[in-house]
């Protein structure tokens, strides 16, 4: 009922009046789009800090967001080199994983049994849940890097070989003819057809190994623990938790998670920025 | 309308051009199924040719053998001059667009795999884009463009590299009426001037006759030929000639003949 009633009144407006009706709504809508979400982040954090001032709950059981933050300020200097540690095993990972899943996704389309024979072991890797797995890296492998990165490139691998290999084979039949029909060779099918057609299948893909690729290198930090010789987060919030510096912890956390987001939301521009002029996914409906 | 330019040769010049000869040619899917028995069909430098036949009849599968798609069963396919990459332009049902690249790009994309670069022929993208029409939406993307225009590119891309012979597999079904009659007099005047050779799939009676200098009439279960009509009516065709009483007759003849082969199937 309601909306047959708006609906009568907006009829009777000018036209003029309809679009800047519109055009506010639209304004509206963004403001709350961004509004809405922070303004919820606020309260929660507003009543946690009140209900640990309220109850005086000691900080080595709950502190405070306030003194969260302060603490990611006083303790910067040792953070910090944590963090790039631990960027630096997710980001090379998540190169190798590129370099490797786009590498033998076309080595899969070219060779159908390279593909039957090297499938199952992609899989293997993928479905063996890395924490169970790290132990035995660590004692094989004798660089503690090397067994991290490790780690992490085979949580990051699967999702971009998988990705990649389905986007080849998804290029449209009538343009592998056509491309049959005017005489192409393999090379100029794969880099003029089979590439451009899968890489909307590789940025989705990308976007899921960013993410697992830090969570890799969280894991297989903890995995390796104190004894490891890398200070990554994770060893951070190991050596915290001994101490009871649960402010520390919070705080390595926050530096994880707010790298899982800067992660997730490049990709995301940058998968928007390679796909704007032609995908469906990156266009707008128009209606 | 294009100016009275010389009509192509028309049946008194049919001995001395012919452009392939499909003998006896059968296509056995591997599910079983007889897509062609025993297919003999000359094609004739110049002409318009139509295949016309209900769905299944196998007309499309001739028009991928002659284009080299798929291997055939039994039979051969001879061509008299010899045959090679780039002497044949194949327009699909669909656009079949890189939705990747744009107009200009696509429709260099049979030069392209022969090697040749952007700027090389550059001219030649654009002499083709003209022929259709599009000269300025060489930088747009496919989705920017409507369903006659993806058309107008497939066909540019098919022209590009100047084939003898054009096939076309039911291009413009998908289109609307009056942007399919809009296409199918301007595919006409293009053909008129450039001398190529068109085979043309359709299951329309009307567009066949307007456009042909000669229909072939198939029937399904198994493929084959069960009919040919010449439609003797002299080019350029316009408007007036869709108005004619020979036309009229024509769509008659042609649709009777449809009808028998659909009744034998």
């Amino acid at each position: 009922m309601s909306t047959m009633i708006e609906d009568d009144r907006i009829v009777g407006l000018q036209d003029e009046a309809i679009a800047r009706a519109a055009e506010a709504a639209e304004k509206r809508d963004r403001v709350l789009r961004w509004a809405m979400p922070v303004s919820l982040i606020i309260a929660v954090l507003a009543v946690w800090e009140f209900g640990v001032w309220y109850h005086g709950t000691p900080h080595y059981i709950l502190p405070g967001p306030w003194l969260v933050i302060k603490t990611l300020f006083t303790d910067w200097h040792t953070l910090y080199p944590s963090l790039l540690v631990t960027l630096q095993i997710t980001f090379s990972a998540l190169a190798i994983a590129i370099i490797g899943g786009v590498g033998l996704a076309v080595l899969f389309t070219l060779s159908k049994w390279v593909e039957l024979s090297l499938f199952p072991f992609a899989v293997i890797a993928q479905v063996t849940p890395i924490i169970a797995v790290a132990p035995l890296i660590l004692i094989y492998v004798d660089s503690t890097y090397a067994a991290l990165l490790l780690c992490a490139w085979i949580v990051a691998f699967f999702p971009i070989l998988s990705n990649t290999t389905l986007g080849l084979n998804s290029a449209d039949h009538n343009l592998v003819n056509l491309f049959q029909l005017y005489g192409a060779n393999r090379w100029q099918m794969l880099r003029y057809l089979r590439l451009p057609s899968a890489m909307p299948y590789f940025l989705g893909g990308l976007k899921i190994a960013g993410g697992l690729a830090l969570i890799g290198a969280i894991v297989a930090e903890f995995a390796a623990g104190t004894a490891g010789t890398g200070s990554g987060l994770a060893y951070r919030i190991l050596e915290a938790s001994y101490r009871l510096n649960i402010p520390r912890m919070f705080a390595s956390l926050i530096l994880i998670s707010l790298s899982g987001i800067l992660i997730f939301f490049a990709f995301t521009l940058l998968s928007h920025l390679m796909l704007r002029k032609w995908h469906e996914s990156a266009l707008k409906r128009e209606n | 309308m294009a100016a009275a330019a010389a009509p192509p040769p028309q049946p008194a010049g049919r001995s001395s051009g012919r452009l392939l000869e499909l003998q006896g040619v059968s296509k056995t899917f591997s599910n079983g199924t007889v897509a062609l028995e025993n297919l003999n069909l000359r094609v004739q430098r110049h002409e318009f040719l139509s295949l016309l036949g209900p769905s299944g009849c196998g007309k499309s599968t001739a028009l991928r053998i002659i284009a080299g798609l798929g291997n055939i069963s039994g039979g051969r396919l001879f061509w008299p001059e010899g045959g090679h990459v780039g002497d044949i332009g194949f327009v699909f049902q669909e656009p079949t667009l890189m939705p990747w690249a744009t107009v200009f790009d696509n429709v260099h994309l049979p030069l392209k795999l022969q090697g040749q670069g952007r700027r090389q022929v550059r001219d030649r993208v654009e002499e083709a884009l003209a022929m259709v029409g599009l000269q300025d939406f060489h930088a747009a993307y496919p989705r920017e463009l409507s369903g006659g225009m993806k058309m107008r590119v497939s066909i540019a891309r098919a022209l590009v590299t100047r084939p003898k012979l054009l096939l076309m597999d039911e291009p413009f079904a998908a289109l609307d009426e009056i942007t399919r009659i809009r296409l199918n007099n301007d595919l006409l005047q293009l053909w008129e001037s450039q001398g190529w050779t068109v085979i043309f799939v359709t299951h329309s009676v009307y567009e066949s006759v307007f456009l042909s200098s000669r229909i072939v009439v198939m029937a399904a279960r198994p493929g084959r030929i069960v009919g040919e009509i010449e439609i003797d009516a002299p080019y350029p065709r316009d408007e007036a000639f869709r108005m004619s009483e020979p036309y009229n007759a024509y769509c008659r003849e042609t649709s009777a003949t449809l009808h028998r082969a659909m009744g034998d199937g």
